[in-house]
């Protein structure tokens, strides 16, 4: 196995002391996640490029700041990830999303399915503790198959990427600067009904959040029973690493295993 | 009451629901037989259980259910704070103000004339009694008016969440919620 030797000292690089192996190209992430190893994240998907946005992938590489999720791995390097320090950021980057919008999980379809409400879980976020926004933001429910809550989205371009990339419809952009930041629809009216989505797009599905929900779904798979109410997210790292956008919702799947 | 010398002191407990719906007070219920087991390490103080309307003496633990709505509220949760070591927030409403926080993007003048109109539609009769107490602006979570010891989120907490908070801080132990008694639903 001298190939397997000559790869280990090439394509390896080391998180939190363990050797991680990696194919040429590969971000941290992706190679973190390929090797089981969990790093949080919220704006990445494995079908969409890279976004660096929601920054709670943020690692130290060799004493520096970096978002897993867009940079390279390279031989040699020395990722700290999985320490107090970086999880007590990660906590104030997910209580100022939490605050920023209107998160109300006992209200929430996604509630259970959520990756933003399984983050805050997993690295035990038991409040906001910053000031609430509490923002006016509209509902859509002009499409017939698709809900658009505003209320609770985290502007983390995924159904902007997913509609651009996958679908090749342009459906979604985010505008504004700032606290003025907020997704807006590509139609004459500014109206999802009116535009070319369709719950066959992917861009209905990968929403992260409860912002972007296929109608008449709801409670078919009841809260307790959901994708991250077995296991905390950190333990579903092949889950993370291998989904893919559902053609259809997660929800009406019943299969569990 | 007359605890045999050498027994610790029972802590006193006082809860209130603010905003809230009771159902976290009936999620405490829910920790079912282990409530004698509790009744034995704590004694209630102002609570809806033992109907108790102000702090008779300095407490240890708060339990506060519910945002903070109307200028009642905030005197209660004064109450509280000033008569309390500890003070926890129970559940997602006094957390982040929850279900009724779903009026703070409107205005509540419009909101009292929309609920109290006449069935005609015509003008509306907003109770206007000195005893009611007057509505915030909007409803906030308990930490923007006092500080907050602990949090419990929850809609309600469940009884195990609340059993392994409590037993917790009765031995001494920092109180950790963490998978699966970490829910915000």
């Amino acid at each position: 196995m001298s190939d397997m030797n000559s790869a280990t000292s090439a394509n390896t690089f080391s998180i939190d002391g363990q050797r991680i192996a990696f194919e040429s190209g590969q971000t941290i992430l992706q190679a973190a996640l390929a090797a089981g190893v969990y790093i949080p994240h919220l704006c990445h998907h494995p079908e969409l490029k890279p976004h660096g946005s929601c920054k709670l992938c943020t690692v130290v590489v060799n004493g520096r700041n970096g978002s897993a999720c867009t940079q390279k791995a390279t031989p040699g390097i020395e990722v700290e990830n999985n320490t107090p320090a970086l999880n007590d950021r990660r906590r104030v980057l997910l209580q100022m999303l939490f605050v920023e919008g209107n998160h109300f999980c006992p209200g929430c379809e996604k509630s259970g399915n959520c990756q933003l409400q399984a983050l805050a879980y997993d690295l035990e976020m038991l409040a906001p503790h910053f000031r609430h926004a509490f923002p006016a933001r509209p509902v859509d429910a002009s499409h017939p198959d698709v809900w658009l809550d505003l209320n609770r989205c985290v502007m983390c371009e995924l159904c902007v990427r997913a509609s651009r990339d996958l679908d090749g419809k342009n459906v979604f952009m985010l505008a504004g600067r700032g606290a003025e930041s907020r997704v807006v629809i590509n139609s004459p009216s500014g109206l999802l009904g009116d535009s070319t989505l369709t719950i066959d797009d992917r861009a209905a599905h990968v929403c992260p959040v409860g912002a972007i929900l296929p109608k008449r779904v709801g409670y078919a798979v009841p809260i307790g029973e959901r994708q991250f109410d077995a296991e905390p997210i950190s333990h579903q790292v092949d889950y993370l690493a291998h989904r893919h956008i559902p053609i259809v919702p997660v929800a009406t799947q019943t299969e569990n295993s | 009451m007359n605890a045999p010398s050498g027994m610790p002191r029972k802590l006193r407990i006082t809860t209130t629901s603010l905003s809230g719906c009771f159902g976290c007070h009936m999620s405490l219920l829910d920790i079912d037989e282990r409530l004698l087991e509790l009744a034995g390490l704590v004694e209630f103080d102002r609570s809806p259980i033992t109907d108790i309307k102000h702090c008779s003496q300095h407490c240890d633990v708060a339990l506060i259910e519910g945002g903070v709505c109307n200028a009642e509220n905030v005197h209660v949760l004064r109450e509280l704070r000033a008569n309390s070591k500890i003070l926890v927030a129970l559940g997602a409403c006094a957390v982040n103000g929850g279900l009724p926080a779903q009026r703070n993007h409107l205005d509540v003048g419009k909101c009292l004339s929309q609920a109290y109109r006449t069935p005609d539609g015509s003008a509306a009769a907003i109770p206007n009694d000195p005893e009611l107490p007057l509505l915030l602006d909007k409803v906030y979570p308990i930490n923007e008016i006092v500080r907050v010891d602990y949090f419990l989120p929850g809609c309600p907490p469940s009884g195990d969440t609340i059993w392994k908070f409590l037993t917790d801080l009765l031995t001494g132990r920092t109180p950790r919620i963490e998978h699966p008694l970490l829910k915000f639903d």
